[in-house]
């Protein structure tokens, strides 16, 4: 391949690249462009438009998002709490304990990873009905806690620490309990930090099973009240939609442009292992 | 002694996994099951309990015409999907690989759309396919000349229209998977091919592409879980409609259950979910693994 052909060929692939990355940007451009104009620019495009944020007041007092953020909140950090605790102590079991019926009872975990809760709505929500918890957020929460995935993830980084650190800390009288606290779980950060980001991104997102099991303000997520405030025929402005659809996605847009390294480095390792 | 330490290492094992096994089995395995028996029984109404009827609801299934036009559509639109979406997330990784000028805003804009809620990307999208009105038809308008055009309200288009959307949501996911593993095949390969004089096109199938097998496998049986599982948008977009042209099955099955309140029907359909989603999975072991030990 002759040099000028290979700088032509780089030169090909910068802009096809760029093409695509533009175009994929555009729908999101669009909605930014129509949240921050008045309603009047929403199909005008004229660089120098007043920019304004009273879509964002108007959509903020038009329904109760701040209630819905709190409702996420609590849902993100409810069931991230309980998948830590739940998955390090069965992921621990997994990696460094022999006992019978372990294979079969791994089998058992992952797949889960192929019958997820969301498919089995009809069964889970007769099951929140007998509990009387229908409409509250611990029953968002419940059938996502015991996460098969992540088990998976953190059996697999708990099995890569060499038993020499695991043995010299028992040697000097750590109980099983104390050798989790001190040697495994410190060593594993990494990967309770790449869980933790794709565990809060996909809950933060979810929306079946919530639609579904809440009915009230009190207990909706940011994702189901959003889709109540923006359906169609409730004839609110297409600028207010928009500047409440940028808002329910601004946290995790915000922290996914700060720290964009770790976020792509955490899908990627929360995926291969 | 020996065999009590044993004993002991058991229940210690068996304690670990308790909590996590109670609530994977209340709301994963035994809902699997009730929703399998669930199935041979009526639905039941007021103070009629559920009868045992069985094969009754699985006829009705046979016989429903909504069940072969969404299951046609789910087929259609893994079809559509996944293909486009996994080409288009290697040709990402591939250039996101390269030494790009800008590289770091042009991955961003690809993994963007992955954060966002898909509630939040069937909003924007609406408004893009808003009749005459929304950036599509203003696009097609200026430079093609075309009229405008209600993609989501013509049986003919709907679910297209949603396919590029989930192409648009998913592409930039299965990117980063392709990132990884382009980015741990080692750099000799590549320069020793390149010795040898082949050139681009020859390198990428004879070296990159078998090299990734793996991680298609990884990703295909991701995205056809995901083409069965993600149905948000749909809420949005076109609420299954026109006349079901749009619905999928898991759509279909909360449609029945819980706007219909015919849980028993929405059981069997479930049932007919699972099964087609691990008859996918074997196969798709099966069809690839050959393919990748090969090589």
């Amino acid at each position: 391949m002759t040099g000028a052909s290979l700088t032509f060929d780089r030169w090909l692939n910068t802009f096809a690249a760029w093409a695509l990355a533009l175009l994929w940007v555009l729908p999101l451009a669009y909605a930014v462009w129509t949240a921050f104009h008045p309603a009047a620019y929403e199909a005008r495009f004229e660089l120098f438009a007043p920019l304004t944020l009273e879509n964002f007041a108007k959509a903020w007092q038009a329904a109760p998002f701040a209630r819905y953020f709190l409702n996420t909140f609590v849902l993100v950090t409810m069931i991230l709490a309980g998948q830590f605790f739940l998955c390090t102590l069965a992921a621990f079991a997994f990696a460094r304990f022999r006992f019978p019926g372990r294979n079969i009872l791994f089998a058992l975990v992952l797949l889960q990873l192929l019958v997820m809760p969301d498919i089995l709505m009809v069964e889970n929500y007769k099951t929140m009905r007998l509990l009387h918890l229908v409409d509250t957020i611990p029953a968002i929460a419940l059938p996502y806690i015991a996460s098969g995935f992540g088990i998976f993830l953190l059996r697999q980084t708990f099995m890569t620490i060499p038993r020499e650190l695991d043995e010299a800390a028992r040697i000097e009288g750590a109980s099983f309990l104390g050798v989790l606290w001190k040697v495994y779980i410190p060593l594993a950060k990494p990967t309770y930090l790449a869980y933790g980001l794709v565990s809060v991104s996909h809950h933060w997102n979810n929306f079946l099973w919530p639609l579904i099991v809440t009915n009230s303000v009190e207990t909706r997520p940011v994702t189901v009240g959003l889709s109540i405030f923006s359906a169609i025929d409730s004839g609110v402005e297409w600028s207010v939609i928009n500047a409440a659809t940028l808002m329910t996605s601004g946290p995790l847009l915000v922290a996914f442009l700060l720290f964009q390294r770790q976020f792509v480095q955490s899908f990627m390792r929360a995926g291969i292992k | 002694m020996r065999g009590f330490a044993f004993k002991r290492e058991w229940i210690h094992g068996w304690l670990l996994l308790l909590p996590a096994l109670v609530f994977l089995f209340a709301f994963t395995h035994i809902p699997a099951v009730a929703t399998l028996l669930n199935s041979f029984f009526s639905t039941p109404r007021g103070k009629r309990s559920a009868k045992f009827i069985g094969l009754d609801n699985y006829e009705r299934m046979l016989n429903d015409p909504v069940f072969w036009k969404v299951l046609a559509n789910n087929l259609w639109f893994a079809l559509g999907t996944i293909p486009v979406s996994v080409a288009l997330a290697i040709v990402m990784a591939l250039w996101v690989n390269e030494k790009l000028a800008g590289r770091s805003f042009v991955r961003m804009a690809y993994f963007t759309p992955t954060v966002l809620p898909l509630i939040a990307v069937a909003n924007i999208w609406l408004f893009f396919y808003t009749p005459g009105f929304g950036l599509f038809d203003q696009i097609t308008g200026f430079v093609f000349g075309w009229p405008a055009t209600n993609y989501l309200g013509d049986p003919d288009t709907a679910l297209n229209a949603i396919m590029v959307v989930t192409v648009w949501k998913e592409a930039g996911f299965f990117m980063i998977f392709y990132l990884a593993a382009l980015q741990a095949i080692p750099v000799s390969l590549k320069e020793a091919a390149e010795i040898e004089g082949a050139g681009r096109w020859t390198i990428f199938w004879r070296i990159t592409f078998p090299l990734l097998m793996p991680t298609t496998l990884f990703v295909c049986v991701n995205a056809v879980i995901n083409s069965f599982r993600l149905v948000d948008h749909i809420f949005i977009l076109t609420d299954g409609g026109p006349d079901n042209a749009s619905a999928l099955l898991l759509f279909y099955i909360y449609e029945v259950a819980f706007r219909f309140w015919e849980t028993a029907y929405g059981a069997t359909l479930t049932v007919a979910l699972l099964v087609l989603l691990s008859l996918l999975a074997i196969g798709q072991f099966f069809f690839f693994d050959r393919k990748v030990h090969y090589k």
